[in-house]
């Protein structure tokens, strides 16, 4: 085997759920884990005479998706039906696009294995229905659960253009972070919004020069991160060794076959070769409209993307001095990015941005189970909240009490942060006489620890700590504890240079 | 008592009497009919013509009450769950539905004789057929059971019928009335519309039933006129257009004779009457039936016995749940249409059958197109022979789709077609006159049909057995 010379081929078909609050041809909510056809109609039962009508606001977040993956989008997308049996599909044909996808002819970046940025096509993206769930619950019967039925997937079909397991990897995770960032999909992956099916076969070169391909294997639905690279890694070993044991294991000879994942031991199984494979008999849905866009409508989408997420992370980590871990939260959606660089833009420290980012904002989105961006801050207020604390005009701590009196208040409408931080108390004491008036009432109280900061080299440290912490609470709080520190350091001093 | 008890009480007795000597009906709504009529109390809505008069509904229209059969073994207990938008429609305008009337199983049929419940007689002569496949609404009116019925046209449907039974129906434009709740046989070519005994009746029913639906994504918002107050304003210059494609050698020749005295009737009106051409005619049947075929196969996979509809006893495995329930529960017309259409689509053919019917009808809408430059409505028989027998055509379905020749077009075309009497054969039977005009413009088509009705009696004559 070392020598030969081994090149997997692997492209991707990935379907993204995406983040509609209806299904993709009816109004129906989407709701995970509901009680069984409990969100159901008509349409998506596959009744008699109902008909489908598309639902705009997935069609857009094609058209999203499909311009963040540098596609071409389709001035007129059309819709067709794809036909086979099965119980969980009510019409006994899905509708989704044949001939004419939304999106296609586009091409994704992502930060490779090797460490280089690498460019992987993408041949096309587009709509189609989810099925629903077949429960079998025995050897008698099966129930189906149509509550799925429906639900808008957007489907991306890659190029072969990866050659290793963790670039696969790679571009799953960025994919994730990209459909989320744009707010198109929650890509949930324990509620099954992102599966996957890699399709690989392996190019083997002997040593006199000849090339081999094997097989092509499509994986279906995979459903964890994992398991792609775990069912690639197996496939390019597996396809290699049937190689070995016989040369005439080629794509020439088998064509396509298709496999499942067993994740409990981490193996491939097949299910079936061309042989059986489907006559879908694609053709036009009569019951559908195609769906129009024009020039300056896919400028306004092409805009609304903008720069993608690992363009942005590049930039925030040389600009604003951020770490990967603070991009995993600012970088979370859109209007949390445009929020930060809105606020960096109106002239707040970029540290302390980030700082209060990843902990007041995100602490506080985290309590009440919302994002950064849904908290309905605006860019001034997080701005001059970060001002704030660089001022020393209120602490950290005053910070995080403020921003939860903003949200639930909605008081920042109306009043600047500064003018609530006062209302609140929260405005550092920065008056040397009012320190000082504090620090002499702590250094009356505690003998002992002035003693020690004085005499006891061991204690010294522990016990100006202490009369720090004196002062805070004498002062409620108020004190601003840089200065405060300072005055203290600056009397003790003063009484050791009088005992001298 | 009010208008609409007396008016349902008559009614169900006419369907009393009739209905087991024409079987028009596939369902009777006696109690719901009456009990609804009984509610109807508040005065009558000037502005609805339709207020407390019954109306029959074809069984492969969805309704809330009674079955949906589709004249079907496989839906033969269906109970939809939602009403079509005609349906709705009908309820708010104050109509009252008496019944369902049968059909060809899901309306593939030109005689009813492919109905799973019974065959439907020809009002005139229990020997003919009706025609079909709305033949139970054409029947029910040419009794007089209803003055007004809704039937479904894909390839004809509603005119064929009306003409075999001496009433008017029309074919809208596709798109003018929703399809939601119509169970769906070829989707880009049926359209629900008015059957009823004269072209005022049409024009009301037409104008109840019209109208966008936010349900049906082909349905066109194109405002609704108001049909009944335009029938009888003057026409103005009228041009109408007679293509020899439809005049051909298979035409009876009493049909020929009635339709051509028609002719000289709408002269006397102040037509203009020229001739036009429609060059792709000879291919409209061919492109028809594959379209047609295609869509129902797609259209009709949905009954399987999973959900809803006929199941199998016992089936051995989910395969035999589809094949079993399907071979047991549609009938042989049925099973046809959806081999040659499952054909069509198949990998291999697609572009030598499919595409190349999608590409013909291009050229038929064309030619049509090019037409009404010239014309405002296309004049023609509505089918080339009066009624037949029963058994005539039923053993050879070439020669039964070739009774919709003159029909098909105008569904492929997305254009309105109405069929009216115009006379009568030596036999008695009735003749239809056809009408086909440009999108939207059924206004102008109820228009002549209405003027010409004015000026002669063949819709008033009625079969003996209204007597
Ligand atoms: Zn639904």
């Amino acid at each position: 085997m070392s020598d030969l010379k081994i090149r997997p081929i692997i492209g991707l078909e990935v379907h993204v759920q995406l983040a509609t609050r209806t299904k993709l041809f009816c109004p129906c909510e989407l709701e995970f884990a509901a009680e069984p056809n409990s969100r159901t109609c008509p349409v998506c039962l596959g009744l008699p005479g109902a008909l489908p009508v598309m639902n705009r606001q997935a069609f857009e977040y094609a058209v999203l998706g499909g311009l963040a993956l540098g596609c071409d989008i389709a001035p007129l997308t059309k819709w067709d039906r794809k036909s086979y049996y099965y119980p969980d599909m009510p019409k006994n044909y899905q509708t989704s696009q044949y001939d004419l996808p939304v999106a296609f002819d586009g091409s994704f970046e992502i930060l490779a294995s090797d460490g280089t940025t690498k460019k992987i096509g993408i041949i096309r993206a587009h709509l189609e229905e989810d099925a629903g769930k077949n429960m079998h619950e025995g050897l008698d019967h099966t129930r189906v659960d149509l509550n799925r039925a429906g639900t808008p997937l957007l489907e991306i079909v890659t190029q072969p253009d990866i050659d290793n397991a963790d670039d696969a990897y790679t571009f799953c995770v960025e994919l994730q972070r990209l459909v989320r960032f744009l707010g198109i999909s929650d890509a949930d992956m324990q509620k099954g919004q992102m599966r996957f099916e890699p399709n690989v076969n392996v190019s083997i070169t002997t040593p006199d020069g000849t090339e081999y391909r094997t097989p092509i294997s499509e994986v279906k639905n995979l459903n964890s991160f994992r398991s792609v690279r775990g069912a690639i890694e197996y496939e390019i070993q597996r396809q290699v060794h049937a190689w070995e044991d016989d040369h005439g294991y080629t794509l020439a000879n088998k064509g396509k076959q298709n496999y499942g994942w067993n994740d409990a031991r981490e193996v491939t199984e097949f299910q079936r070769g061309k042989e059986e494979s489907h006559d879908y008999r694609y053709f036009p849905e009569p019951d559908l409209v195609p769906a129009m866009l024009d020039d300056s409508a896919i400028e306004s989408f092409r805009a609304r993307v903008g720069e993608l997420p690992l363009a942005r992370e590049r930039r925030y980590i040389e600009c604003y001095g951020m770490t990967q871990k603070d991009c995993e939260i600012i970088l979370a959606d859109l209007p949390t990015a445009e929020l930060y660089e809105a606020a960096a833009n109106s002239g707040a420290d970029p540290k302390t941005l980030t700082k209060q980012f990843v902990g007041v904002w995100n602490q506080l989105a985290s309590t009440h189970n919302t994002t950064i961006s849904r908290l309905g801050i605006n860019s001034e207020v997080v701005a001059d909240l970060a001002k704030l604390v660089d001022a020393g005009t209120i602490s950290a701590s005053a910070a995080s009490q403020i921003a939860e009196h903003i949200y639930k208040t909605g008081i920042a409408q109306t009043a600047g942060v500064a003018d609530i931080a006062a209302k609140l108390g929260l405005i550092q004491e920065r008056d040397e006489g009012r320190l000082e008036a504090w620090i002499d009432e702590v250094f009356a109280a505690n003998a002992q620890a002035i003693e020690d900061a004085l005499q006891n080299p061991k204690k010294a440290k522990a016990a100006a700590g202490f009369l720090r912490g004196q002062l805070m609470k004498v002062s409620q709080g108020k004190a601003d504890p840089k200065l405060a520190g300072d005055l203290i350091e600056k009397k003790l001093n003063a009484l050791k240079d009088g005992a001298d | 008592m009010s208008q609409a008890i007396e008016n349902v009480a008559s009614a169900l007795t006419r369907i009393d009497q009739i209905d087991p000597r024409v079987r028009a009906m596939a369902a009777i709504w006696s109690d719901r009919a009456t009990s609804r009529a009984e509610t109807l109390s508040a005065p009558r809505d000037a502005k609805s013509p339709l207020w407390g008069m019954p109306v029959a509904v074809k069984d492969n229209i969805c309704t809330l009450d009674g079955k949906t059969t589709c004249a079907s073994r496989i839906l033969e207990d269906f109970q939809s769950p939602y009403a079509a938008d005609v349906v709705e429609r009908l309820e708010r305008a104050g109509a009252i539905i008496v019944g369902k009337t049968n059909l060809d199983e899901f309306a593939m049929g030109s005689t009813t004789e492919n109905s799973g419940l019974f065959p439907t007689l020809n009002p005139w002569n229990p020997e003919y057929v009706p025609g079909g496949s709305s033949g139970g609404s054409a029947a029910a009116v040419a009794s007089r059971m209803v003055e007004f019925a809704l039937g479904s046209d894909t390839g004809g449907s509603i005119r064929q019928p009306a003409s075999f039974c001496g009433v008017c129906g029309l074919k809208p434009t596709y798109g003018r009335v929703s399809r939601y709740g119509l169970v769906a046989f070829a989707s880009s070519l049926d359209q629900i519309g008015p059957l009823a005994t004269n072209a005022w009746q049409l024009a009301v029913l037409l104008g109840v039933i019209a109208g966008h639906d936010s349900r049906d994504s082909t349905c066109f918002d194109t405002p609704v006129p108001d049909y009944v107050s335009m029938l009888n304003e003057p026409m103005g210059r009228l041009r109408i257009g007679v293509a020899a494609e439809y005049f051909g050698d298979g035409v009876h020749p009493e049909t020929r004779k009635a339709v051509e005295s028609a002719i000289e009737t709408l002269k006397k009106l102040g037509a203009e009457v020229s001739e036009v051409r429609l060059p792709h005619t000879k291919y409209v049947i061919a492109c028809y039936y594959l379209i047609c075929t295609a869509e129902a196969s797609s259209n009709l996979a949905r009954f399987d016995g999973v959900r809803y509809g006929h199941r199998t006893e016992s089936p051995k495995d989910y395969f035999e749940v589809y094949s079993k329930s399907r071979a047991e529960g549609f009938g042989a017309e049925v099973k046809r249409r959806i081999m040659l259409g499952t054909f069509a689509l198949s990998s291999g053919y697609y572009d030598q059958y499919y595409n190349k019917a999608l590409r013909v009808r291009t050229l038929i809408r064309q030619d049509f197109d090019r037409a009404f430059e010239q014309c405002d409505a296309i004049l023609s028989p509505t089918t080339p022979t009066p009624a037949f027998k029963f058994g005539e055509k039923s053993h050879s379905p070439l020669e039964m789709y070739l009774t919709d020749i003159y029909n098909c077009a105008a569904n492929l075309a997305g254009i309105p077609a109405l069929s009216i009497p115009c006379g009568h054969t030596s036999d008695g039977m009735p003749i239809g006159l056809q009408l086909m005009g440009k999108h939207f413009d059924e206004a102008k088509l109820l228009q002549i049909a209405h003027q010409f009705q004015q000026v002669t009696d063949f819709h008033k004559k009625r079969p003996a057995i209204c007597a």
